[in-house]
C-alpha cells in the first residue's frame, strides 16, 4: 500500500535520497569503528560483540527464510561447521591467513548447507524442518563423538590457535571487535548486493509463489540450493566469530538447538526479509536475559528461593515477551523503526 | 536371532511411547494447523502436577481428574491469550508462539513445583515376562494397551460425536466450517483440552519410566520424526511412524552404533525421516497437500 504512494520519485529526489543514504552509511561506518573508543571492555565483550555476531547469523537465516521462504530450524549446525572448520584450518594449515580461513570455513558450511538443502527440492514447510533438525543433531553428535575435530582435546573444546591478521594480534576485546565488525560490515554489503540482484528477486519470486516462478523460467531448484548455500556461508562465518571472537573457546554444545531457536527468534522478532532488522532481533535476544538478570538484582526476589527459581521466572518472562511481540508486532521490530520514520516524515510534510 | 527379535520388540514398544506423544501434536495440527512445540512442556506440566498431588496424599483417580481439569483450564487460557490474538497468521509465527509458550509453561511448572526428580509409581511392575520365546517387559505391554485404548477412544469420539464431526469439518475446510456455524474458538479449546489430557497420559507413562523431571519436555524432539514419517495430520500415521522410528532406532543403536563409536539415537530418526520424505513426501498417511515443483 505504501509502495504505491512512494513509487516513481522524481530524479532529483532520488539523487538526494541516494546522497542521504551514502552519508548515513559513511556515518554508520565511522560510528561502528569508533565504538571501542566509547565502550569499555565489558560492553564490547559481553554485549556488543555477541549482538553483532548474532545479528550476522540472523542475516544468514533471513536470506533463506525471509527471502526464499524456506524453513530451517538447524541454523546452529552450520555455525558449528564454520567454527570447527576455522579451528582445523588454523591448526592444520598454519600458512593460511585468517581472512582466507574464514572464507574457506564459510564455504565448507555452504557445502553442508547445500547438501541438507537437497530435500527442499521435494518437500516444503515444516517437513523441511526435519532435514535441518537432522543437521542440528547430526553435527552436534559428530563434533562430540569424534575428537579429531577438536584435535583430540580432553574437553572437546576448540580455542583459536592464533587470532591475527598480518602481524596485528586480535586477542584483546578491541581487536576481536574490529575483526567482528569488519567481517560483519563486508557481509552486510554482500547481503544487500545479493538481495538487490537478480538472484534476490528470483528468491522472492520463489518465496511468494514457486510454481509461478518456475513458469516464468526461474530455475527454482538451483536457486533454492544457492539460498541454502549462501545462508550457510553467512552462518558458518558467524559461527567462527561466535567461537573465537566472542566465547574464546567453544564446544559443539555451544551450537545446540537453543541457539538455533534463538536465531529463529531473531529473524521473526527483528523482521522477516530485512537486513538491519536482524540486529534489532539480536539485541533483543542478547539484552533481554542481561536486563532480566539486572532487574532481579534491583528488585528483591529472595522470596522465590534459590537461583533455579529465578531462572524459571526469567524463562516465563522471556516466553511472554516473545508471545506479546508476535501478537503486537507482526512484521517485527524493524517495522517499528520504519513506522517511526514514516510518522516523522508525514509530520514534516503536514507542517510544510 | 532372539537377541535381534528382543531388540526389535523393545524398539517397537519404545515406538508406542513416541506415538503417545505424537498423538497430542496431531490433534492440534489437525484442528488448527499449529505445530505445537509446547506439547512437551504440557506433558511435563501435567506429569508434575499429577505427581505433586499424589505426593500430597491425593488418591490416584482424583489426582487424574484434577490434573485433567488443570489441563482444560490451561487450554482455555492458551486459546484466549495466544491463539485468538494470533488468528490467521502464518504457521511459522504460530510455531514461534508455541516455542514462547513452552518457555512459559516449563517455567511455571518448575517454579510452582520445583525442579527435583519425582519418582512416579503407577503400580505396574516393570518385570520381564516370556512371550513366544522372547522376554518382554510387562510395563511395555501395559503402556501399549493404554496407548491403544487412547487411540480407540479418540477414533470413536471423532467419528461418532457431534463435536468430533465438527472438528473434522474444521480440519478439512476451516472457512466452510465457520460458514455453517461451527465456532472455531470452541473447537480450539476442545482440541487443546484433549491434547492436554493426552499429554497427561503420555506424561504418566513416560514419567514412570524415567522419573518426572525437566527432560520429559524433550520427548517433543522424539515425536517430531515420528510425525514427519507418519504425516502431521493422521493418528494412525502417528502410531505407524512411532513403531517404525522405535524399531529402526533400536536396531541402529545396536548394529550401527558400535561402528561409529557411540549411540546414534539423537539423530538417526531425523535422517531416517528425511530419507523417507525423499521417497514419499507426504509421509505414510499424510494429506497430499505438499505440492511438488
Amino acid at each position: 500500500m505504501t509502495t504505491l504512494q512512494e513509487s516513481a520519485p522524481t530524479k532529483p529526489l532520488r539523487r538526494l535520497a541516494f546522497g542521504v543514504g551514502t552519508i548515513a552509511i559513511v556515518a554508520g561506518l565511522i560510528a561502528a569503528f569508533a565504538v571501542p573508543a566509547l565502550a569499555d571492555d565489558y560492553w564490547l565483550s559481553s554485549i556488543i560483540i555477541p549482538t553483532v555476531i548474532m545479528g550476522l547469523a540472523g542475516i544468514g537465516l533471513n536470506l533463506l527464510m525471509g527471502y526464499t521462504g524456506l524453513v530451517s530450524i538447524g541454523s546452529a549446525a552450520f555455525m558449528s561447521i564454520g567454527a570447527f572448520s576455522t579451528y582445523n584450518l588454523l591448526l592444520r594449515a598454519p600458512f593460511l591467513p585468517l581472512p582466507v580461513v574464514l572464507i574457506l570455513a564459510g564455504l565448507i558450511a555452504a557445502i553442508a548447507g547445500v547438501i541438507f538443502g537437497l530435500p527442499s527440492l521435494r518437500i516444503k514447510g515444516f517437513y523441511l524442518g526435519a532435514s535441518t533438525l537432522g543437521a542440528q543433531f547430526l553435527f552436534e553428535w559428530l563434533f562430540t563423538n569424534f575428537s579429531w575435530f577438536s584435535n583430540d582435546s580432553q574437553s572437546l573444546t576448540i580455542s583459536a590457535p592464533r587470532l591475527q591478521i598480518l602481524d596485528y594480534d586480535l586477542q584483546s576485546a578491541t581487536g576481536r571487535y574490529y575483526l567482528v565488525i569488519a567481517t560483519t560490515v563486508l557481509l552486510i554489503a554482500l547481503a544487500f548486493a545479493i538481495v538487490k540482484s537478480r538472484v534476490g528477486r528470483e528468491w522472492m519470486a520463489i518465496r511468494d509463489m514457486d510454481v509461478a516462478a518456475s513458469v516464468i523460467g526461474i530455475r527454482v531448484a538451483r536457486r533454492k540450493l544457492l539460498s541454502f548455500g549462501i545462508s550457510s556461508f553467512f552462518l558458518g562465518i558467524a559461527g567462527a566469530l561466535w567461537a573465537f571472537g566472542y566465547l574464546g573457546t567453544a564446544d559443539a554444545h555451544a551450537f545446540n538447538l537453543d541457539k538455533s531457536f534463538q536465531i529463529l527468534f531473531i529473524v521473526i522478532i527483528g523482521g522477516v526479509a530485512t537486513i538491519f532488522g536482524n540486529f534489532l532481533g539480536a539485541a533483543f535476544i542478547v539484552l533481554t536475559p542481561i536486563l532480566l538478570d539486572r532487574l532481579s538484582l534491583v528488585i528483591d526476589l529472595s522470596f522465590l528461593g534459590d537461583q533455579g527459581a529465578l531462572a524459571n521466572l526469567q524463562h516465563i518472562i522471556f516466553g511472554t515477551i516473545i508471545i506479546v511481540l508476535l501478537i503486537k508486532e507482526p512484521d517485527g521490530l524493524s517495522s517499528l523503526g520504519r513506522r517511526g520514520v514514516e510518522a516523522l516524515r508525514s509530520r514534516a510534510r503536514s507542517s510544510n | 536371532m532372539s537377541y535381534f527379535l528382543e531388540t526389535l520388540v523393545s524398539g517397537l514398544f519404545a515406538g508406542v511411547m513416541y506415538s503417545l506423544v505424537a498423538i497430542g501434536f496431531v490433534l492440534i495440527y489437525k484442528a488448527s494447523g499449529v505445530f505445537n512445540f509446547a506439547q512437551g512442556a504440557m506433558l511435563l506440566f501435567a506429569a508434575l502436577s499429577f505427581v505433586t498431588l499424589i505426593e500430597n496424599g491425593m488418591p490416584f483417580a482424583l489426582a487424574f481428574i484434577v490434573t485433567s481439569l488443570v489441563m482444560v483450564a490451561m487450554a482455555i487460557l492458551i486459546e484466549w491469550l495466544v491463539l485468538r490474538p494470533l488468528r490467521n497468521r502464518d504457521p511459522l509465527t504460530l510455531f514461534m508462539a508455541t516455542l514462547g509458550l513452552s518457555y512459559v509453561i516449563e517455567g511455571f511448572a518448575q517454579l510452582l513445583m520445583g525442579m527435583d526428580v519425582h519418582m512416579l509409581d503407577l503400580g505396574i511392575p516393570d518385570v520381564a515376562v516370556q512371550v513366544g520365546g522372547i522376554y518382554v517387559s510387562q510395563f511395555d505391554i501395559i503402556a501399549s494397551l493404554i496407548a491403544l485404548t487412547l487411540v480407540a477412544t479418540l477414533a470413536i469420539a471423532f467419528n461418532k460425536t457431534r463435536m468430533g464431526i465438527s472438528l473434522r469439518a474444521v480440519a478439512s475446510d476451516t472457512l466452510a466450517a465457520q460458514s455453517i456455524g461451527i465456532r472455531l474458538p470452541v473447537i480450539w479449546r476442545l482440541v487443546w483440552s484433549v491434547a492436554g489430557i493426552v499429554a497427561l497420559v503420555a506424561g504418566l507413562v513416560w514419567g514412570s519410566r524415567q522419573g518426572v523431571q525437566y527432560s520429559l519436555s524433550l520427548v517433543t524432539l522424539k515425536a517430531l520424526p515420528v510425525l514427519i514419517i507418519g504425516g502431521f495430520s493422521s493418528i494412525p500415521g502417528a502410531i505407524a511412524g512411532g513403531l517404525l522410528v522405535g524399531a529402526t532406532e533400536a536396531l541402529a543403536d545396536i548394529y550401527v552404533g558400535p561402528l561409529v563409536n557411540g549411540s546414534v539415537s539423537t539423530w538417526f530418526a531425523y535422517i531416517l525421516a528425511v530419507g523417507f520424505l525423499l521417497v514419499r513426501p507426504a509421509g505414510l498417511f499424510g494429506d497430499r497437500e505438499i505440492e511438488r515443483v
